[in-house]
């Protein structure tokens, strides 16, 4: 109950909003912070009150919602959720600050912000495949919105893209979702899409899995975006409004990510492992491309745009590694990129207020006018980098762990990208900041102000937080990570598999009822006497 | 066929809606002779005689019973399309109130019109006999000629009628010449008895039948707008008045889909290998085309004609399914596209004023910032005919794709989905409209109360359906 009231309190907060007058915009800016306080301080109490030593969901709850189809309320939170759950509040709040300047419709666009944040809490939280797409989808609609309206001059071509980008990529998961829950009704004799359900009891052979796990993969990597997909993200990024660019990047493409970990390799492990190889290269390709591509753009907004496109790169490799140090350093990273990317783009957001370029050619020797600025950008650039005692080595590090235990080739071309990144990082750092202050238009730039280093600082606390002592957010998907790889991990397939992975499927026995184990050993395909000793 | 009808084959119980509502619906015409020029006592007597058919439909027990032997039935089909059919007459009534006030549409005929029309409505969704098909679209049609051409001084109007009137009589030759070489070849106009000699024929081809049969599938095809014989329906969405406009794409819309829904699912199942390839093409070509000339259109009513041309193409994908889950599916579909059409309607209608009916979709710009709700009211049905979740037309929608997937049409339905995809982009772009334009100029929006009790019924039926679906579901369900 707890949790559905922090997922629909923005919700309900907006259609408070709905009857203020349009004309007390302080007022409303206030209701929207207030509420958007509120429910970051709510999902911290969720946070602290959260067992991290079980993989299995916590806070949950599941109440029939379409009871002639089997279709539940099912909510709940746990290792793989809980950190995206508590960002997602955490980044709206940043948000809601971050746009204390907008002019137009602010009301509407508060509205939009907190319908936005509560249609993301929805996906994460989300335990019935049903109760996903709705929420999967309905999030587009305030998104689009917010970069429809408020965007830039090319607003209307970026929203319609991102709409119709990411509303193909689901609805082949519908054609999916549909068929799962027929195939789990006939085999099962149960109509459910419950997730943990179907995680169980989805028994389908390698040819039909593949199939369901392209319709999946195609959903989830749009919204990544992975390579060939990732056409959308340049222009939704350059239009948005800084605060639309900061939930797009630090939320909105991780529940691509999300999904594959919370679909794609448990309802398929097989299917996940034979197509191995091509999520690595294409994310190689999305890293080593995303990189070059950003080295090459004028515009600042577009540079980080790209950079999004190599991280979450690092993040897909990570997963695919298939082995907890992959994934791990894959959940991680999925923070880490939130806030550095997040705290680029608010920064460029500042310079864009005060000059209304974002082109990296205007500017030049903003560190002698705006010091604080200049810190607080060089921080969020070496975390984008990964610079060592922040946070993004920590995942980069992690990922590139898990991936070299799978294939040193790998690991060599990923590596690739952090120098890449060091490149186009220190290069735009080098043309904005240093050298002459030229541009006389320039001049009269006022330093961060304190509103905008209320939006920043505590991204910076957080950069230097994960960096230096990442344990208490680690610790948070331990269990649940240890739990995924036992189910997906690559040992389960090969032919001769030695005594590696017993132990955690000892642990995991325990934990289901020998109905399912039986049908969980048929699935994953392995040896008979591996279940006698159990 | 029996020659001669015994007497207690003919059940009036089972009749009473058609009863009840064509005695109103003649009580209209009566009371409109000595009325003037005040016509609110005929929608009174309309609204409590839709009230009245609706109630009465449920007075036969048990269901299913039959009437003049076997061609009329009552069915928990029957019954749930009498009560859409019910519900959407009488948001028609309610819409076409001040419309007509405003447009100087003054006929006492109107109500009466759109009573009998949906006596033929009731008829063709009871109807399991060939003869008593025709006669419910022939009932259907006529009065639909006409409410389409009731505005006489207006060139566009008149068009639409004369248009509709031309195709349509071509279409009920089509049909009619199809059910005789049906009774030719099978000697029976009973769909049930039907059924049986086509069980024994097996897929085994009969020429004369197969071409009745895709006689039968062309005046369907006509009477839903489906591609290729949709050529009519833009035209005549945008000639009729608007509230007749909103009548047609739902009520008669879902009324042929009753009774093809059934002649194909009752009487010809044990064929549908000879029909179901040609009814996926049609219905492959309808969503794509509906949705191609959708793009294309400025003018909402042509917009929304041509979606309804692709929500007809889905639809069809019912009847290729021809399960009872895929009946049921159609029941939903229907009443959540009723709500949401409806609601739409209202609101096209109250952004028109006399003589200027601001049909152009940049006449939306900036409406969000004049008035947010009902721009917001918009977006909800928009999103709902769009099929996104959390509205009505995604269950709608979700329904039917699992009735097809069910019966292993998954090419079909990504085809479907697909094809919603290109659909979003035509709906979006009235909210594009309506939020990311400036105003260009001033709205006069009177808000008539009728008229907002229509959007209002409209957007609380699209939430309602769609966030919590399940009664609903269960009712649509047998």
């Amino acid at each position: 109950m707890f949790l559905t009231f922090v997922t629909f309190l923005p919700f309900f907060g907006a259609l408070f909003l709905v009857f203020l007058p349009k004309e007390s915009t302080g007022t409303i800016k206030q209701t929207a912070l207030a509420v958007a306080v509120a429910d970051f301080l709510l999902s911290l109490y969720l946070w602290t009150n959260f067992d991290n030593t079980t993989h299995a969901m916590q806070f949950s709850m599941n109440i029939p919602w379409i009871e002639s189809w089997g279709i539940n309320y099912h909510i709940g939170l746990d290792g793989i959720s809980l950190l995206l759950y508590v960002m997602t509040t955490f980044l709206t709040m940043i948000c809601v600050i971050a746009s204390w300047e907008i002019k137009k419709h602010i009301r509407e666009y508060m509205i939009a912000m907190l319908v936005l944040s509560t249609g993301m809490l929805g996906v994460f939280i989300a335990l019935d495949l049903f109760m996903f797409y709705v929420f999967w989808e309905f999030q587009l609609i305030p998104m689009y919105i917010i970069v429809g309206v408020w965007g830039g001059p090319r607003r209307i071509y970026a929203s319609i893209k991102f709409f119709l980008f990411t509303a193909v990529g689901s609805l082949l998961m519908l054609v999916a979702i549909l068929w799962i829950y027929f195939h789990i009704q006939e085999t099962t004799g149960v109509a459910t899409a419950d997730i943990l359900y179907i995680t169980d009891n989805l028994d389908v052979p390698l040819g039909t899995q593949k199939w369901l796990w392209m319709a999946f993969f195609l959903a989830f990597a749009i919204k990544v975006p992975m390579f060939p997909f990732h056409t959308w993200l340049p222009d939704a990024h350059v239009e948005a409004p800084t605060a639309g660019s900061v939930i797009l990047a630090g939320v909105l493409l991780k529940m691509g990510t999300y999904g594959f970990l919370r679909f794609n390799l448990p309802f398929f492990p097989q299917a996940s492992y034979e197509f191995v190889p091509m999520i690595a290269w294409l994310s190689i390709i999305g890293i080593v491309y995303g990189a070059l591509v950003a080295m090459v753009q004028e515009d600042l907004k577009k540079l980080v745009a790209y950079s999004s496109v190599s991280h979450l790169g690092f993040v897909m490799l990570g997963i695919f590694a298939l082995n907890p140090y992959g994934i791990q350093g894959a959940l991680i990273q999925n923070i880490n990129h939130g806030i550095s990317t997040g705290a680029l783009f608010l920064l460029v957001g500042v310079v864009y207020d005060r000059r209304h370029t974002r082109l990296i050619s205007e500017f030049g020797g903003l560190a002698k006018i705006m010091p604080r600025y200049t810190v607080c950008f060089m921080i969020a650039a070496l975390s984008s980098i990964g610079l060592p005692g922040m946070n993004g080595f920590v995942g980069e590090f992690l990922v590139l762990l898990g991936i070299f235990q799978v294939n040193g080739l790998w690991a060599a071309c990923a590596t690739s990208g952090v120098i890449l990144a060091a490149c186009y990082i220190l290069w735009m750092f080098q043309r904005v900041m240093f050298l002459e202050l030229k541009n006389p238009k320039n001049i009269g730039m006022k330093d961060m102000n304190m509103r905008e280093m209320i939006t920043v600082v505590p991204l910076v606390i957080l950069i230097f937080w994960i960096g230096l002592y990442p344990k208490p957010f680690m610790q948070t998907f331990d269990a649940s990570v240890n739990h995924l790889v036992s189910k997906v991990s690559p040992d389960n397939f090969r032919p001769k598999k030695d005594n590696h992975g017993d132990s955690s499927h000892g642990e995991h026995a325990q934990l289901i009822t020998s109905n399912q184990m039986a049908s969980l050993n048929h699935k994953l395909q392995m040896p008979k006497n591996v279940l006698n000793k159990d | 066929m029996e020659p001669i009808l015994a007497p207690e084959s003919i059940d009036l119980i089972a009749l009473a809606p058609v009863l009840v509502l064509s005695v109103f619906a003649m009580m209209v015409l009566v009371v409109d002779l000595f009325g003037g020029r005040n016509k609110t006592l005929l929608v009174f007597i309309s609204l409590v005689g839709l009230l009245m058919t609706a109630i009465s439909a449920f007075a036969k027990h048990p269901i299913p019973a039959y009437s003049f032997n076997d061609s009329y039935i009552v069915d928990h089909l029957s019954l749930f399309f009498i009560c859409i059919f019910t519900i959407s007459s009488a948001l028609t009534i309610l819409l076409s109130v001040e419309y007509n006030k405003r447009e100087g549409i003054n006929p006492g005929e109107y109500f009466a019109l759109i009573l009998f029309c949906t006596v033929g409505m009731i008829l063709l969704a009871s109807a399991t006999d060939m003869i008593m098909i025709f006669l419910g679209i022939e009932i259907v049609s006529i009065c639909l000629y006409v409410l389409t051409g009731i505005q006489r001084g207006n060139v566009r109007s008149n068009e639409a009628a004369l248009k509709y009137f031309l195709l349509g009589a071509f279409a009920t030759g089509f049909l009619l010449y199809g059910m005789t070489l049906i009774y030719g070849s099978t000697g029976s106009t009973n769909l049930f008895k039907i059924a049986e000699v086509t069980q024994n024929l097996g897929a085994q081809s009969n020429p004369l039948l197969l071409m009745g049969l895709v006689l039968l599938i062309i005046g369907f095809g006509f009477k839903v707008a489906s591609v290729p014989f949709h050529m009519w329906s833009p035209d005549v969405y945008q000639g009729a008045p608007t509230p007749v406009t909103a009548f047609m794409s739902v009520g008669p819309k879902a009324a042929a889909f009753a009774a093809f829904f059934r002649v194909f699912a009752e009487a010809f199942p044990a064929m549908s290998p000879s029909w179901e390839l040609l009814l996926t093409i049609i219905a492959v070509l309808s969503m794509f085309f509906g949705n191609l000339g959708a793009i294309m259109q400025t003018n909402i009513k042509r917009m929304l004609a041509f979606s309804s041309i692709s929500h007809a193409g889905f639809l069809i994908m019912a009847v290729i399914t021809k399960t009872s889950l895929a009946g049921s599916s159609l029941l939903f579909y229907m009443l959540a596209y009723s709500f949401t059409t409806f609601g739409i309607f209202g609101i096209v209608i109250l952004l028109g004023r006399k003589g200027e009916e601001n049909l152009e979709m940049k006449n939306y710009s900036g409406l969000a910032y004049k008035h947010p709700i009902l721009a917001l009211s918009m977006t909800i049905l928009l999103f709902s005919l769009a099929g996104l979740p959390p509205f009505a037309g995604f269950i709608a929608k979700f329904y039917l794709f699992s009735a097809a997937i069910q019966e292993g049409l998954v090419t079909l339905v990504i085809i479907a989905v697909l094809n919603s995809a290109v659909s979003f982009y035509y709906y979006l772009k009235v909210i594009i409209f309506m939020y990311m334009k400036e105003q260009e100029t001033e709205f006069r929006i009177a808000l008539t109360p009728l008229t907002l009790f229509v959007i209002v019924i409209g957007v609380l039926g699209t939430l309602g359906l769609g966030i919590f679906p399940n009664s609903i579901i269960a009712l649509a369900s047998y």
